[in-house]
């Protein structure tokens, strides 16, 4: 029956890497929940030897007794060790008895035993925690009770706790003071406080360890949320673009048309910080999206400063729209370049191609598109529209409108 | 014209080949590196002209090659290439060194002229760039009661952080899409002339009082 680590009882899991090795209960191979054998394997020595020592303690007013259930109550079994000799239900009515006849043994065979009970039931409380807590949070309160005394009074939380205990140790002083004056009240009042706790303590670790979990499980859900969102996103929109360039393989132009509408809503889904709808920024982008994607071109957005669209603006915009489309219909190119400057005094834009070009006269078909939607808009609101060609190659439409002043 | 030796830096394989096919003869790429580390011991051991920099690599992004090279190697120049135009990560890059930014959806006939440029210590701005530059260097009202700007806070201090008349006038034109060829017709100068201005733009970026720029660049990816 000697305690071996590495024996043909180890259930599925092996034991685990830990470096400081942990005290366990080893109902597997003990005889009475494994206290003696668990002890014993943590001890290096021989089980029987634990045996006699708790055997000869109980002979010292039943400590011994008292000492092996508070073990089985605290001390948690193996998790490598196999199941236990007897059903679980048989282990729990164990523990109940084991801990009754703790807490009567304590009680009626130590003389003024009046303290040793609520001590040893705040014993029991504490380890309760200690084995209710879980793996992260053992950690972290081995690390409060590291930096508490290590520390000091340097941070808050510790000259909390150190202020917290020394009004404890205080207290508990003042109450063994006056304990040989005792009334019936103190005592009645110090086994209703002694309960709370007790309560407090048995029931605040499971509350403790609910909160936790749940707002890690929400946190968890918030950021499978965003994976799930991100690649419905990318499943939607990339997924679908590659399918639609598979089939128009042959079309270069739609392929273009596709892959452009495809980096612009990638490039709002990875850069895209917003700007609030109704800026001038936001409005042009657009605009020059719609265009993009109407007639197969790549418009370069710049702008420079930001306002909101007021009626002005917003004519400035429609403006600038069809002086897109004009070129994207019509000069030839892939690329359109878009500036647009805000200043103080005036907001200017720029629609500049390398395409064939056009006069504006020359056009009679174009005419009412730039005279009427273009030039006419623009000077209605009190602003200017140059029409040029660029030296060597391609048209600029210049637009310029006055700033409202706010 | 003797064809230009260029280090190829991007940590997608497929596309240093769709470049290195692209450019075909109008450079010599003499070699290629996926990281850093690869990049810092190929550029040391093929002495390029020109380094074309993805911004975005694996271990450290363009800036750590940038600073680990120029340290040994500052005839090296440096043209970033991203696909990214964030202020942040093109402001950084031109501050770190590089000659110029491009994204990568330039035409191959547009970026060997940029290796060119970038080769004969000029600077190359994308209309982005221009405009980044723009938006970075404007001033602050000059009556400040008049409370028109929505960034008031953009006061900057005279020498390196002032653009004169003249080159705002060519980043503007760069920022709306000109050749530098197009600038010196529109504004009556030479392309010559046109390159100095870029320069001085490129240098007063690179050493305009930090932390503004710097702030600007990370403010400007909350607003736009």
């Amino acid at each position: 029956m000697r305690a071996a680590r590495h024996d043909g009882n180890h259930g599925a899991v092996t034991p685990p890497a830990t470096t400081t090795p942990r005290l366990y209960r080893r109902p597997d191979i003990g005889l009475l929940g494994g206290v003696a054998a668990g002890i014993a394997e943590h001890l290096h020595v021989r089980t029987r030897v634990v045996r006699l020592a708790f055997i000869g303690l109980a002979f010292a007013a039943g400590l011994g007794v008292a000492l092996y259930g508070a073990y089985l109550i605290v001390v948690p079994s193996a998790p490598y060790a196999g199941r236990g000799r007897f059903p679980r239900w048989v282990e729990y009515v164990l523990a109940l008895c084991a801990a009754a006849a703790t807490v009567a043994v304590t009680a009626t065979s130590v003389p003024k035993s009046g303290l040793l009970v609520p001590i040893v039931l705040a014993f029991i409380g504490g380890a309760l925690i200690w084995r209710q807590a879980s793996e992260p949070e053992r950690d972290r309160l081995l690390e409060y009770s590291r930096t508490s005394l290590a520390t000091g009074p340097s941070t808050l939380l510790g000259r909390v706790r150190l202020a917290g205990g020394l009004a404890l140790v205080v207290a508990g002083a003042i109450i063994v003071l006056v304990r040989a004056d005792f009334t019936a009240f103190r005592q009645g009042l110090l086994a209703a406080v002694v309960t709370v706790i007790g309560l407090a303590l048995i029931s605040g670790p499971w509350w403790m360890r609910i909160m936790t979990q749940l707002s890690a499980e929400r946190s968890e859900r918030i950021r499978s949320q965003e994976r799930a969102d991100l690649a419905a996103q990318v499943h939607d929109s990339v997924l679908q673009t590659l399918a639609l360039i598979r089939r128009n393989a042959s079309s270069p132009r739609e392929v273009a048309r596709l892959a452009r509408g495809q980096e612009r809503t990638l490039r709002t889904l990875l850069y895209g910080a917003r700007v609030a709808s109704g800026q001038l920024s936001e409005e042009l982008r657009a605009a020059a999206a719609e265009v993009e994607d109407d007639y197969a071109v790549a418009i370069d957005v710049v702008v420079v400063g930001d306002a909101p669209v007021d009626d002005v603006l917003a004519a400035g915009v429609a403006a600038t729209r069809e002086a897109l489309v004009n070129a994207g219909k019509h000069a030839q190119v892939e690329t359109i370049s878009l500036y647009a400057e805000v200043e103080e005094e005036q907001v200017s834009m720029f629609v500049k191609d390398r395409g064939v070009g056009f006069e504006v006269d020359d056009v009679a078909d174009d005419r009412q598109g730039v005279r009427g939607s273009i030039i006419g808009r623009v000077e209605r609101h009190g602003g200017t529209v140059h029409v040029g060609a660029v030296a060597g190659s391609g048209t600029e439409i210049e637009i310029r409108l006055p700033r409202s002043r706010s | 014209m003797s064809s230009r030796r260029v280090v190829l830096v991007d940590d997608h394989a497929m596309f240093r080949a769709g470049v290195r096919a692209e450019l075909g003869e109008r450079v010599d790429v003499v070699g290629e590196a996926g990281s850093v580390a690869e990049a810092v011991a190929v550029i040391g051991a093929r002495r390029p002209e020109v380094v074309l920099l993805d911004v975005h690599l694996p271990d450290g992004g363009g800036l750590a090659v940038l600073e680990a090279v120029r340290a040994r190697s500052p005839e090296v120049r440096f043209l970033a290439l991203s696909v990214s135009d964030a202020a942040e990560d093109v402001i950084a890059i031109i501050r770190a060194g590089a000659s110029g930014y491009v994204t990568k959806t330039i035409s191959a006939d547009e970026l060997a002229d940029a290796v060119d440029r970038v080769a004969e210590g000029d600077a190359v701005f994308s209309p982005r760039l221009a405009g980044f530059v723009l938006d970075a260097f404007r001033d602050a009202p000059s009556a400040p009661s008049a409370g028109g700007s929505s960034r008031p806070q953009q006061v900057v201090d005279p020498e390196m952080d002032q653009l004169t008349p003249r080159e705002r006038e060519v980043l503007r034109l760069l920022a709306r899409g000109y050749a530098y060829k197009e600038i010196a017709a529109e504004l009556f100068i030479s392309v010559k002339t046109v390159e100095t201005h870029a320069s001085n733009v490129l240098r007063k970026l690179q050493l305009s009082s930090r932390h503004q720029l710097t702030r600007w660049a990370a403010d400007r990816r909350l607003l736009d």
